[in-house]
């Protein structure tokens, strides 16, 4: 649906995409990831027609960028990164406009306003001046304009930006449930949003591709190995911290055992596993035949401004096995704490 | 179709914020100050000629209409970059020319738009200043040709420095910047046929062929000169064409 081909944009001086490559199929929602400055805007911006590339070329549902301007924007949906309003229009005028500019046919219009108001909840501020709106509505406002026309692909710059966690959450699920029939591509700085809702995640860095994987295999390849945080109450209090320390060193794929504090009676440890092993199952059998309480087990999350400092540090994908732990999949294992009851 | 679209929007933007109604007032102001000003001399020079027993009618379309067009031609020369301002560099600076580039509608459509707003409120601002012309018939038998050709000379010319202050807004994101630089370009193109009373070669000839003022004159004696006219759409079409070709380079930049 999306072919990208060794683009490469160079604004006066300095290049912000630098001959990156990748393809994006039907239905496919793609995380944009990358750290401030990465060329995510940019290359958007290329996609959707308003700026041409500098060299290499992109196409989108077989069109393209610079050959067939129109039809590549016919079929796009585009919030950049700031919502663009006009402040002086309410709301509904200005979906009213937008739909206009984007060829809905007039009868069908009222329609379709009603529509996406409902999904982006933004029915109760219609009749609101756009510049008197909370970043978050305008946010919102935003979404709106880029599904107005049910587009075939969307492309979303930082779509969750200054939204509150409920308004989030109901994003990213709108986002989910435009999947399938829309391509999606949009871009974030939040990992787990990453895990959360797409399927594929393309990283670019200071302008070039540092990796395009489908989301599990990316997550496993940046974990490496894996950091779990434990914390164990022997039952009597009998057991030293030596002794449980020995006895998780013992686990299968664990390499190392750092034992953090003991209070009352409770004791953390932090555990780190060998390359691309799962140790959090075998941890927690071993405490739970040991006759201890597993009171508490989960992986520790590794914000991705650390990964993309070690990425981008070293210029070479493999840097993320260097990195202690990734993601977060913070909370822990359920079953596990079933079991120490 | 979208031109129509993005017209009406700016049509809209124009009565929302203070600009229309500045430029109007301004207009209305100055323009009434200078017919009150035309009128009041008319009638004391009608009345000092009457006494001395000559014929009265003085021409009015001679005494009052030209040099009043000539006059409120100047005080139009002070509006205009007040309209063209905004047009395109406050969308560059909002960012909202993003959308307008990404949906699908011709940059021509942009640029038309954008400029027959621009006209369009400018004829409103001339259509203010013909409730003057409506009390001179109220009183006295102007001649209504020349005024009509007067005033068709006022439109072509606002045309024409509006589609050049469109071009200028879309060099810059800043309004004010956007203006002053219109206003500059207009008051050059108003004057450069200063040059050819200085001198006659060639050249001189050419840069005051240039000068919008210069076509004008017919206009304002109620002649309607085809050459005039050809100038005057040939300026707008170089202004809007080159307002489509800076819009371009702003894709290149952005
Ligand atoms: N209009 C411009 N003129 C010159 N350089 C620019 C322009 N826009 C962006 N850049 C440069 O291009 C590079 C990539 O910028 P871009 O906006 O694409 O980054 P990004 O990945 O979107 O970052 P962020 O996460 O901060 O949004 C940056 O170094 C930036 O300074
Ligand atoms: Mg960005």
């Amino acid at each position: 649906m999306i072919k990208v081909e060794g683009l490469t944009k160079r604004y006066a001086r300095n290049i912000a995409v630098d001959n990156i490559s990748f393809e994006v199929e039907k239905g496919q929602i793609v995380g944009f990831l990358g750290p401030n400055g990465a060329g995510k805007t940019t290359t958007m911006r290329v996609l959707t027609c308003f700026m041409p590339p500098t060299s290499g070329s992109a196409s989108v549902a077989g069109f393209d960028v610079q050959q067939s301007p129109m039809e590549v924007k016919r079929r796009i949906g585009y919030l950049p990164e700031t919502p663009p309003l006009y402040p002086d229009m309410e709301v509904a005028e200005y979906l009213d406009f937008v739909g206009r500019i984007k060829g809905i046919p007039t009868a069908d219009l009222p329609k379709r306003i009603n529509d996406v108001a409902e999904k982006c909840a933004i029915g109760d501020v219609k009749k609101k001046l756009l510049g008197k709106l909370s970043k978050g509505y305008r946010q919102r406002v935003g979404l709106a304009q880029a599904i107005l026309h049910n587009p075939d692909v969307l492309i979303l710059d930082e779509p969750t930006s200054g939204l509150d966690p409920h308004q989030i959450i109901e994003t990213r699920d709108l986002i989910k449930g435009l999947a399938g029939d829309h391509t999606i591509i949009l871009s974030t700085h939040i990992l787990p949003e990453v895990e959360q809702i797409c399927g594929k995640v393309i990283i670019i860095a200071k302008g070039k591709l540092v990796a395009t994987d489908s989301v599990e295999n990316l997550t496993s390849r940046l974990r490496g190995s894996e950091t779990v945080a434990i914390e164990v109450i022997p039952q009597d209090g009998s057991a030293p911290p030596a002794n449980v320390q020995s006895r998780l060193e013992q686990v299968a794929g664990v390499s190392r055992v750092i034992h953090k504090e003991s209070k009352d009676g409770r004791l953390h440890f932090t555990v780190e596993s060998l390359e691309g092993r799962h140790i959090r199952p075998g941890l927690a059998r071993a405490v739970i035949e040991s006759g201890w309480n597993l009171n508490e087990l989960h992986g520790m999350a590794l914000s991705l401004e650390e990964i993309f400092l070690e990425l981008t540090a070293s210029h070479k994908p493999e840097a993320a096995e260097a990195l202690k732990e990734a993601a977060a999949e913070a909370p822990a294992e359920p079953s596990a704490e079933e079991e120490s009851k | 179709m979208n031109t129509f679209t993005i017209c009406n929007k700016e049509m809209q933007s124009y009565f929302r914020s203070p600009i229309a109604y500045t430029v109007i007032a301004l207009w209305a102001l100055v323009g009434g100050f200078f017919f009150y000003f035309g009128l009041s001399f008319f009638v004391q020079r009608s009345m000092e000629s009457a006494m001395q027993g000559q014929a009265f009618p003085m021409d009015i379309n001679e005494w009052i209409v030209r040099p009043l067009l000539s006059n409120v031609n100047v005080v139009a020369l002070f509006l205009i970059p007040m309209i063209t301002m905004r047009l395109f560099a406050e969308e560059k600076r909002s960012g909202t020319i993003e959308l307008l580039m990404t949906s699908p509608i011709n940059d021509i459509e942009i640029v038309l738009g954008k400029w027959l707003a621009a006209v369009g409120l400018y004829s409103i601002m001339l259509g203010v200043s013909v409730l003057h012309m409506a009390i001179l018939f109220r009183y006295g038998q102007p001649d209504w040709r020349p005024l009509a050709v007067g005033y068709l000379g006022l439109l072509l010319q606002g045309a024409c420095l509006l589609s050049i202050g469109t071009f200028i807004s879309t060099c810059t994101s800043n309004q004010i910047v956007a203006g002053a630089i219109g206003f500059a370009v207009s008051l050059l193109l108003f004057v450069l046929n200063w040059v050819s009373e200085f001198g006659s070669s060639v050249t001189d000839r050419v840069i005051g062929y240039l000068s919008v003022q210069a076509h004008f004159e017919s206009f304002s004696k109620g002649v309607l000169d085809s050459k005039d006219i050809v100038f005057y759409v040939t300026m707008i079409i170089l202004g809007l064409f080159l307002t489509s070709r800076s819009l371009e380079s702003v894709r290149w930049r952005a």
